[in-house]
């Protein structure tokens, strides 16, 4: 079978600074990657260029059959196969929880209002936040807000899920119940790409960590690799990292 | 010579009317110019920026008088014809306000947060659907105070439709002073009129920015 998200060479600088010096990795359907690393390394950024947030200045990216790195990108039908989450939720303020999952199903996928409304009862039911449809997002915990932007997500159907350090704004208790859902999903059998911190929760629900430093994948393997892992740096970071 | 008195009152109020008609107006076709200059000056096309940015510039770089008179008389002499003095009044206050709201407007969709603009692209939305669904109800909300407070310079540069000849408050207590020569009556009623028109305004504008500021919604 075909890897779902493919990249081969990926270069990318800001500036003068390269911050994506030729990574290659491929992600099988329903496999979830974690991507861990030093802030600085490259790990978001190539989470941002998955799904083309950022240009890249060289190699390939394929995902879900859309070639990323091509001039002619229909940008719109990647990001309905694509779906991510940040670090700082980003609802709209000006809309309810509802509001801000049925937006793009309506407007994108011209979905009538009650087909929508339906699919934000059942996103809203996985991420446990159905009595929160109407509230608005300063009326909710930092924790339900990111379950919220998940649920925000998944009401597009997407094919692939990227979630770009979600938990690093949150406390522990609200790391948890966030973890909680995006482990749910990994059993729904998902395919995510995950860049985090969380090493025992890598550990628990990645098939795949990379780890990266200076714009390079330092080491790749299952998550055991978190336990012994191959070389020295990765050893240091783990050590640092529990 | 006539003094000051009921009759001279009832003719301030004509320009009262005259004055809120001309604001209105100034506003209705400020605004909507004002937005689409806004709607340029955000434009992801760098010619059409640029072009809003011009207009912008060279608008508030210009008196508003002299807007007015090359409304009024600058437009006869390239052979447009005389143009009555309402429109002529309306037309220069439409360029000066479209300038200036487009510029605030644009200030304040710049104010809402860029990653609000790549949450919205990363689910798929065109361009025009993040901004009136996403940008644009945030940004009216953050632009409804210095909107309003700039309808009080709107009200008062209406006074300025006096050279070209339109009898709104200002011009009307003008009148009057020729006739009763007497200044500081004619023109306290003018400016008690103008502070009756402005005062609620800047009253609203305040206590917009206060709710505004209290809930962030």
């Amino acid at each position: 079978m075909s890897p779902i998200v493919k990249l081969k060479d990926v270069e990318k600088s800001f500036g003068a600074l390269k911050v994506i010096n030729g990574i290659s990795f491929a992600v099988q359907r329903g496999e979830v990657v974690a991507i861990i690393g030093q802030s600085g390394s490259g790990k978001s950024t190539a989470l941002r260029c998955i799904n083309a947030l950022e240009s890249i200045d060289c190699g390939e990216i394929e995902v879900c059959g859309h070639k990323v790195h091509d001039a002619g990108l229909d940008k719109r039908a990647l990001r309905t196969d694509v779906g991510i989450v940040f670090q700082s939720y980003n609802l709209f303020p000006h809309l309810t929880v509802e509001q801000n999952i049925i937006l793009a199903p309506m407007a994108v996928k011209k979905m009538g209002r009650r087909e929508a409304v339906e699919v934000s009862q059942e996103v809203l039911g996985k991420v446990g936040l159905l009595d929160k449809a109407a509230s608005y997002p300063e009326q909710l915990s930092g924790g339900q807000q990111q379950r919220v932007a998940i649920a925000r997500s998944l009401a597009m159907r997407p094919k692939v899920m990227l979630f770009d350090e979600v938990t690093s704004a949150l406390d522990p208790q609200l790391t948890g119940e966030v973890l909680k859902v995006i482990e749910d999903l990994a059993r729904s059998g998902m395919t995510m790409i995950l860049v985090t911190h969380e090493m025992a929760f890598a550990r628990q629900v990645a098939s795949t960590v990379i780890y990266m430093r200076n714009g390079l994948i330092w080491e790749e393997g299952p998550s055991a690799i978190l336990s012994a892992p191959g070389t020295a740096e990765l050893r240091s970071f783990v050590g640092t990292g529990l | 010579m006539p003094s000051f008195g009921l009759v001279h009152i009832e003719f301030l109020l004509h320009g009262v009317v005259w004055t809120v008609v001309l604001s209105i107006l100034a506003f209705i076709g400020g605004g909507a110019a004002g937005f689409l200059i806004a709607l340029a000056r955000v434009s992801p096309l760098r010619w059409v920026r640029g072009l809003a940015g011009v207009y912008v510039t060279i608008v508030q770089g210009t008196p508003l008088l002299v807007v007015m008179f090359l409304a009024y008389f600058g437009l006869t002499i390239i052979g447009l014809g005389q143009l009555p003095a309402l429109v002529a009044a309306g037309l220069s206050m439409t360029v000066y306000a479209a300038a200036f709201l487009g510029e605030i407007w644009k200030g304040c969709i710049q104010s809402v947060p860029q990653a609000q603009w790549e949450a919205a692209e990363c689910l798929a939305l065109t361009r025009w659907q993040r901004m009136t669904k996403v940008i644009l109800p945030q940004a009216m909300r953050i632009a409804t105070p210095p909107t309003v407070g700039f309808m009080v310079q709107i009200v008062k540069n209406t006074s300025l439709a006096s050279v070209v000849g339109f009898v709104e408050l200002a011009q009307a207590s003008k009148l009057i002073n020729n006739s009763t020569f007497q200044p500081f009556i004619s023109f306290g009623f003018a400016a008690a009129f103008y502070f009756l028109l402005c005062y609620p305004l800047s009253m609203w504008s305040q206590s917009l920015e206060r709710t505004l500021n209290v809930a962030h919604r």
